[in-house]
């Protein structure tokens, strides 16, 4: 199970220059969250911060009872081993091939022998799509290759704490929706704690079991999934639907003038006729591959958001509800739905199914089990 | 980076000077701590010592050949020709070999480094290494240090060497000098000391250029060309640096170490 993150009072500058202040939340453990924010709002600050390359002025980052702004240089690192950490363009070791640069980690901090790297590695790129490719230099690929290769040597250590810094930049539509699943499929798999930091509202919208989003130099909200997906905050509003009309702006963010003009001319359009009255729906949230064990995450978010429900917003309390009776009979239905249901998926393929599925163990053990 | 920094004139120089002494205590720190990275080190070793031995070479055969000429019209004129041999392996060895020395590992290796390291970081695989766990000081900074100490003490070597007889082919040769007392002078004037620190200067002048080196490669401006303006700040800080440290360490050694004879 993944490890919670849990972030107090972070505020963050250059110089001058504030990214964002004051910024409280908890990424619970072993669930999928995302942060959103228009371009330019920190995300990416926010992400190096978590894990300690920038040091903010002020506020905890606490992992595994570990301060990551303040712990002394050696507990940093060994906590660091927890995280894997996907960069925005990859980051990859220019000099080394693909898969030198995957087997980096696993050469540098763990005494397996070179064979069981090298079916470490080909596994991890086969998962991300990239069999074949790992005698390339990280210059001969395109650059959503190199970000699915950094997300393979951000896999190989097994990581508790999974950042991905835009998964999607620089991917078209259709590799974007593959990343989608191959997050949720390893949320599922390995059960580790996630942060995407993302602008893309489609995966905002289907992968995350929570969302927060950066705006001014603040978090505007961070909450479960729907709590965001139904806010009428008009920050998030305009975000959800890519409109212009709102407080973002092209550079940063509007000033009130602008803003004030601009909702009077609204107003003359549309004829005081107010607007997105009708309450957004709310895409469903993925599913990992069928064949694969359902996600821990979901019995445990069930229960924790069932203890806050109080408090959420009514149409963000409705949209859980509305999910819960949804999922009701096939998910919630205590651990034999859900058992039956992946084992029944599983009895069919024969011995040479996909061998990176985690139960392959199990099953060669009982092929033995059954010669012997 | 935080708000609480004070400012005055000068303070930005004292900040860099201090974290270029906390990055050189920490690359003293990390070479004593295990796993040494071996074939980082080989590699570089033998890359840095690729980019300097032709050149010190070729240097070097010219630089005798100036102080032998030098000296020996010198002592023509104080009517001391049987010291020449003397005072010219001295020159050598002391003061031109450790110099030229310096300004080959600046200027080939040190920029070197200096460059492979900053363009990494401008990629972010220094941030990728410290986020895999991996210290890059220890990984990649402490190797080439290394490197560069060892290539500057051997270089040391062979321009001694070099030197020495560029210095008496041309003053044998081409100034009719006589090798007897070229050789008698050599040995009544110099001394065993006077090779130690001249390998003791190489020593720590590698030290400083790959410190150096690596701490502009770790903090370059913005973008590729902020990694070109830090090869040249490297390069040129180094210069200055060992200049001023071989006029210390030499004050030092005259002082404490007996010239023979005296």
């Amino acid at each position: 199970m993944g490890i919670e993150v849990a972030v107090e009072g972070l505020s963050m500058s250059f110089g001058r220059q504030t990214v964002w202040e004051d910024v409280s939340l908890t990424l619970p453990a072993g669930e999928v969250s995302v942060m959103l924010g228009p371009s330019g709002t920190g995300k990416t600050v926010f992400l190096k911060s978590l894990i300690g390359l920038l040091k903010p002025e002020r506020g905890r980052v606490m992992v595994n009872g570990v301060d990551m702004v303040h712990a002394s240089e050696r507990r940093l690192y060994e906590t660091r081993k927890l995280f894997g950490l996907m960069f925005q363009d990859g980051a990859l070791f220019g000099s080394m091939s693909l898969f030198d640069n995957i087997a980096f980690p696993l050469r540098e901090h763990t005494k397996k022998k070179e064979s069981e790297i090298g079916r470490i590695v080909l596994e991890k790129l086969e998962m991300v799509g990239l069999a074949g490719a790992e005698t390339k230099l990280p210059g001969e690929i395109s650059g959503g290759m190199r970000k699915r290769a950094g997300l393979a040597r951000a896999l190989v250590l097994d990581p508790q704490i999974i950042l991905c810094d835009e998964p999607d930049s620089g991917l078209d539509p259709v590799r974007t929706a593959y990343i989608s699943q191959l997050l949720i499929d390893l949320n599922a798999q390995i059960d580790a704690t996630m942060l995407i930091v993302t602008h893309n509202i489609d995966i905002a919208a289907t992968v995350p079991d929570n969302i927060g989003m950066l705006f001014r130099r603040n978090l505007v909200t961070f909450g479960p999934r729907e709590v965001l997906l139904t806010s009428e905050e008009p920050v998030v509003a305009q975000f959800l639907s890519g409109s212009r009309a709102g407080p973002i702006g092209m550079s940063e963010e509007k000033d009130a003038a602008t803003m004030a003009l601009e909702q009077l001319q609204e107003l003359e359009r549309t004829g005081g006729e107010a607007e997105g009255e009708a309450v957004r729906s709310i895409a469903p949230q993925l599913e990992p591959t069928p064949g694969l064990p359902p996600r821990a995450a979901v019995q445990r978010r069930r229960e924790r958001v069932r203890s806050i429900l109080p408090g959420l917003p009514p149409p963000a309390r409705q949209a859980i509800l509305a999910g819960f009776t949804e999922a009701g009979p096939v998910r919630a239905g205590s651990g034999a739905g859900p058992t039956a249901v992946g084992l029944g998926a599983y009895a069919p393929e024969g011995p040479g199914a996909d061998p990176e599925l985690p139960p392959l163990p199990r099953r060669r053990s009982s092929g033995e089990g059954g010669r012997s | 980076m935080s708000v609480r920094e004070s400012t005055f004139p000068g303070v930005g120089a004292l900040r860099q000077t201090g974290r270029l002494f906390a990055l050189a205590a920490s690359v003293v720190r990390l070479t004593f701590k295990r796993p040494f990275q071996k074939r980082e080190f080989v590699e570089q070793f033998w890359f840095i010592a690729s980019v300097t031995i032709l050149p010190t070479a070729l240097v070097s055969i010219p630089f005798g050949a100036v102080i032998a000429l030098q000296v020996g019209s010198l002592t023509k004129q104080l009517g001391a020709q049987s010291f020449t041999g003397g005072a010219s392996v001295l020159a050598v060895i002391q003061q031109a070999s450790p110099l030229i020395v310096a300004l080959l590992i600046s200027g080939a290796g040190g920029s070197a480094i200096c460059a492979d390291i900053g363009s990494r970081t401008i990629r972010e695989e220094m941030d990728a290494m410290e986020v895999m766990g991996v210290s890059p000081v220890q990984r990649l900074i402490v190797p080439r240090v290394l490197a560069a100490m060892l290539v500057a003490v051997l270089l040391n070597g062979l321009v001694s060497v070099v030197g020495v007889l560029g210095g008496y082919f041309f003053n044998v040769i081409m100034q009719g000098g006589t090798p007897g007392a070229y050789l008698a002078s050599f040995s009544a004037l110099a001394q065993l000391p006077d090779l130690y620190i001249s390998e003791l200067k190489a020593l720590i002048f590698g030290f400083i250029a790959g410190v150096v080196a690596a701490y502009r490669g770790l903090n370059p401006g913005k973008g590729p060309k902020g990694v070109g303006d830090a090869v040249n700040q490297s390069v040129v800080i180094t210069f200055l640096l060992l200049f001023f440290v071989n006029l210390v360490l030499t004050a030092i050694y005259l002082q404490i170490v007996p010239a023979k004879g005296s």
